[in-house]
């Protein structure tokens, strides 16, 4: 396996960055769309169990299955494979962490917290950038983090509708029965999904408050 | 105002359902299906199958690592074997099948073997962390009962880690379904055979007639768990 990859290292390099670029654009577009839908069920009671369920029962379509609905349908806009279905999918399945920790977050900030914000007279916005935004930040980025890492899972599978990646190398070690292919892929798969959620945990410590870090540290 | 939610959800659901059946008639799957119900019924049994022995197997096993490790002797090993569990997570389902099938060759046993093995990560995760979350106050009581440990597993530690345990085994079943999907891939059968092949000839009907069933077990599996738990659950549990 060392040898394979010693071998194809450019490849390698190259699938890594397809990989990495494929999730981080989908999970950006992710968080662009989850984190304004979770602060806003915060604020609405009706809503949140809803928008929770359907993220939910999205999150259950095995990405297999979701690929195979989706291309019928993509197709009638020429984009039936390649990176589109990956990007949507990836985008769809991030919904559920993103937004349930968006919401709990915003939920479990101490009230009196928010109430001080309202005494001292700032508006909703400023209250909400200034405020709720960076207690909940910490909590956030950990949704980011289970979203990033499962969607490096994924896209793995992907590569059977046409997306690249670290997928290739499985594929093509399935199809020529080649174990080494096989375990490079799978080894940097995995090394990939381990480096970034290590990387997430960084931030998440960076962008918790100095005074909350104690607090959480008990827990 | 719930009210108003509820019927909001269920107008768009039947919506969804009707597009759904509409675009179906239209794509000719319909059709397909009447012709080709054999074959779709063996696929199915062929997917369950592999379902469910794996999960037979992977459930016995990982409530079993689960019990061991939340024993007070095996403590200790407790971090390190979950933090084994937690890389075995990160490696792609995909990978997981193939290296399976380099090494117990094509057919279905390769692919039970990697169904179990995936399976059994998020079972065992849940039945310790269910253990543990366990209040000692009720351990103490039942020892101070005279409950033997057997006992105390059985009617105190099991009925009160049930639904960490049972959420375990939702989570299992769903992504063991989403996996012994891809099966097809090293000459399992299963639904997976119609997605891949329909991928390959870019076939509507093919792919839909896979993707859509394999999507409905998921859903359903996820329902089923669910209503398990509220059967299974004790009233003061809940």
């Amino acid at each position: 396996m060392i040898q394979f990859l010693v071998n194809n290292w450019q490849q390698a390099l190259v699938l890594t960055g397809e990989h990495l670029f494929i999730v981080l654009v989908a999970t950006g577009l992710a968080a662009v769309i989850g984190i304004p839908m979770g602060i806003l069920i915060s604020t609405n009671e009706d809503l949140a169990p809803i928008v929770i369920n359907v993220a939910n029962i999205v999150m259950t379509i095995p990405s297999i299955a979701l690929f195979g609905i989706m291309l019928p349908v993509l197709s009638i806009f020429n984009v039936g494979l390649g990176t589109v279905p990956v990007v949507i999918a990836l985008i769809l399945y991030s919904q559920l962490p993103i937004i349930r920790n968006t919401y709990t977050a915003i939920k479990n900030i101490d009230p009196s917290v928010v109430d001080s914000a309202k005494g001292i007279g700032l508006s909703t916005w400023r209250r909400l950038f200034e405020v709720e935004l960076p207690l909940a930040l910490p909590v956030i980025i950990a949704g980011l983090r289970i979203a990033i890492v499962m969607n490096i899972g994924i896209v793995t599978i992907a590569v059977y509708v046409g997306a690249g990646g670290l997928g290739k190398f499985i594929q093509r070690g399935i199809d020529q029965v080649y174990e080494e292919q096989i375990m490079a892929g799978a080894l940097l798969v995995a090394l990939l999904a381990i480096a970034i959620e290590g990387l997430l945990y960084g931030l998440e410590y960076l962008v918790t408050p100095a005074g909350l870090r104690e607090e959480r540290k008990n827990d | 105002m719930t009210k108003k939610a509820a019927r909001i959800y269920r107008f768009t659901l039947l919506f969804l359902i009707t597009t759904l059946i509409v675009y179906a008639y239209w794509s000719g799957l319909i059709t397909y299906v009447f012709n080709n119900s054999a074959k779709l019924l063996k696929l199915i049994q062929q997917h369950l199958l592999l379902v469910i022995t794996s999960m037979i197997i992977a459930t016995t096993l990982g409530i079993s690592i689960g019990v061991i490790l939340s024993r007070p002797q095996f403590k200790k090993y407790q971090g390190v074997v979950m933090y084994i569990v937690g890389l075995g997570q990160t490696i792609p389902s995909l990978a997981v099948l193939a290296l399976a099938m380099s090494l117990l060759g094509i057919g279905m046993v390769p692919a039970i073997f990697a169904l179990t093995i995936y399976t059994v990560l998020p079972i065992a995760r849940n039945t310790l962390a269910g253990l543990n979350s366990v209040a000692d106050d009720l351990l103490d009581a039942a020892r101070g009962m005279g409950l033997t440990n057997w006992r105390i597993l059985w009617e105190v530690e099991f009925p009160n880690a049930l639904k960490v345990i049972l959420t375990g085994i939702r989570l299992a079943l769903v992504i063991n379904i989403g996996t012994a999907a891809l099966g097809a891939l090293v000459g399992a059968g299963g639904l997976g055979e119609q997605i891949f092949t329909g991928i390959s000839f870019l076939d509507t009907k093919l792919l839909l007639s896979g993707a859509i069933p394999t999507a409905l077990l998921a859903l359903l599996a996820d329902y089923g768990v669910q209503i398990l738990e509220k059967v299974l659950l004790s009233e003061g549990l809940k």
